[in-house]
């Protein structure tokens, strides 16, 4: 009697938890169904299927949005930032841990508490600064997202050297390495697991930033996100197309998920729970 | 590693240029010149506090706050009663788990921009559609007024970070010792019970977290706000993010809108070292 009971529960909290997730995705549905549709068709209505396979808004959208080069652009900016933040925060991880003086906290403390300061209130010196070290461009973004990133990063970084033990160090400094082969060699690979969540709540907001982008880029470099923006503004009232340059700018991050789920899952949990 | 030693100094170059340049130096730099009437390069007078004084004579800017505190408070409950069930129904021993942990997560590995789109269209068109068939009159003119701005925007934000509360609080439930459970369960505890008595005092700590992060995380909200309701009708839905940005980027009062800037920095400041106090008490108590 009991056990049919139970079963009957899990079963109803199955299709509300299916009926949640169907309404969870539906407005990626209605922008897919509605991006193949032909302008007049939406003005049909939008909750039916397409009269016909209108193609051509994507071959649209894919050269209005210069797909290929707004791609590149975020490909480059994401992939450099993420390299540095890397491997820059790996290394002041590692030396803030491996140093116990009081200066070695202090500065720690100073990352930590930088992490208080919101984007907002710093981003108009910001911009006048490097404006006028004529660095508003993608190299100088790289860096505000090294800058920007690298507190959290090496919070992270710094928690997990407590699990690398020291006798790794010293072994390593007896057989005649120098620090910077030491860390090369039997650090950084060891922090491996943590790397993966740092490269991966990085990449989720630095592929995702609009504002910074906006102040540093101009159009021709701009990244999805920035272009997509344009493209917006050029076909407003035009649902056909914008729905399908939408669709496009997503793709990236869709297929990005369907390879990845399980790792930016763990990360973000990881990431949100120390 | 000594203090004095080469290799630290140099394993920590490239952060603390990196956080100096960019966060630091702009921070002190925006401090000092929120007194003066500075243009974004040069600054030719001290005007003391008269920066702040004018700002909080001024109504939109008054009524940005107002209307993100307003949004930031109903936004934080309905995300957390949003991520705890999505959690309590993924945790559960059911066969689409993974499924639907993938499905409820997805909307935060887009950007806040994108989204803001297309829920333009699904506010706007695809709710005046049903309005048309159902003669639902109430999803009829979406985002064209003040009120519904504000709910639309609500409705954007809580299911685009329900999923990641979710991850939150399932961190928490998969820590719960599964004998306590059962142990209640032979004690004949009924299901409302069991969560009253040990699934909930068991997760409040997530509670607090979520709570903060979703708080502070509703204040900063740019993207969402440009792309769904662009502050209108008439700035009335604008935040205070968007409003800093227009006062500095459109209106060029730099020195102005940095002073906008340091008030945004302590009331964020406030509610992050809020946190913190809770989280250190807590400690103490277990």
């Amino acid at each position: 009697m009991k056990k049919n009971q139970e079963k009957r529960n899990l079963f109803s909290i199955e299709i509300l938890g299916l009926l949640l997730g169907l309404l969870w995705i539906a407005p990626f549905y209605l922008m897919v169904v509605n991006a193949f549709k032909t302008k007049r068709d939406i003005f049909g209505g939008v909750l039916g299927f397409p009269s016909e396979l209108a193609f051509d808004n994507f071959a649209q959208a894919f050269v209005d949005l210069a797909f290929l080069k707004s791609l590149f652009n975020s490909v480059l900016v994401t992939g450099c930032s993420i390299a540095i933040i890397i491997l820059f925060s790996s290394m002041a991880g590692y030396a803030l841990a491996r140093n116990k003086s009081k200066l070695s906290g202090f500065i720690f403390f100073i990352f930590v508490a930088a992490m208080l300061i919101p984007f907002q209130s710093v981003m108009i010196p910001l911009v006048s600064i490097f404006g006028q070290a004529d660095m508003l461009n993608a190299g100088g973004l790289i860096f505000m997202y090294l800058g920007f990133g690298c507190s959290l990063s090496i919070f992270l970084y710094h928690g997990a050297m407590t699990g690398v033990s020291k006798s790794m160090d010293e072994a390593a400094i007896i057989d005649g390495a120098n620090r910077f082969q030491l860390f090369w060699y039997i650090i950084f690979p060891l922090l491996k697991p943590i790397s993966v969540t740092v490269g991966i709540l990085n990449t989720i907001w630095i592929w995702n930033d609009y504002l910074l982008p906006s102040l540093v880029l101009s159009e021709a470099n701009a990244t999805i996100p920035l272009k997509m923006f344009y493209f917006f503004g050029q076909y407003t009232k035009q649902w056909h197309l914008a729905l399908a340059g939408l669709t496009i700018a997503i793709l990236p991050v869709i297929i990005g998920y369907f390879f990845a789920q399980k790792q930016i899952i763990n990360g973000v949990s990881e990431g949100a729970v120390k | 590693m000594k203090n004095r030693s080469l290799a630290f100094w140099l394993f920590l170059t490239p952060v603390i240029l990196g956080l100096g340049i960019v966060v630091v130096i702009p921070f002190i730099y925006g401090f000092i010149y929120s007194f003066t009437n500075w243009n974004g390069l040069t600054a030719t007078e001290f005007l003391g506090f008269q920066n702040y004084i004018n700002l909080f004579q001024e109504d939109e800017f008054m009524q940005s706050i107002w209307f993100t505190i307003k949004f930031a408070v109903v936004t934080v409950l309905l995300l957390n009663v949003f991520g705890m069930a999505l959690a309590l129904i993924v945790t559960r021993n059911i066969k689409s788990n993974n499924l639907l942990r993938t499905v409820f997560f997805m909307p935060n590995l887009i950007g806040g921009l994108i989204l803001g789109f297309i829920w333009q269209f699904i506010f706007i068109s695809v709710f005046g559609d049903i309005a048309n068939l159902t003669g639902i009159e109430g999803l009829n003119g979406w985002l064209s007024t003040t009120n519904t701005g504000f709910w639309g925007l609500v409705i954007l934000t809580a299911w685009q970070m329900a999923g990641y509360i979710m991850i939150i609080y399932i961190a928490y439930l998969e820590n719960i010792p599964k004998d306590l459970i059962e142990a209640a369960k032979i004690d004949g505890a009924s299901s409302f019970q069991r969560f009253k008595n040990i699934t909930f005092p068991l997760v409040a700590p997530a509670f607090t977290i979520s709570m903060f992060l979703t708080l502070s995380m509703s204040f900063k909200i740019y993207d969402q706000n440009l792309s769904l309701t662009n502050g209108g009708p008439f700035n009335s839905t604008q935040m205070v993010s968007m409003e800093i940005v227009r006062t500095a980027f459109s209106d060029n009062q730099m020195a102005y809108a940095q002073a906008k800037a340091v008030i945004f920095f302590l009331i964020v400041a406030v509610v992050a070292l809020t946190q913190v106090y809770y989280n250190k008490k807590r400690e103490v108590e277990m």
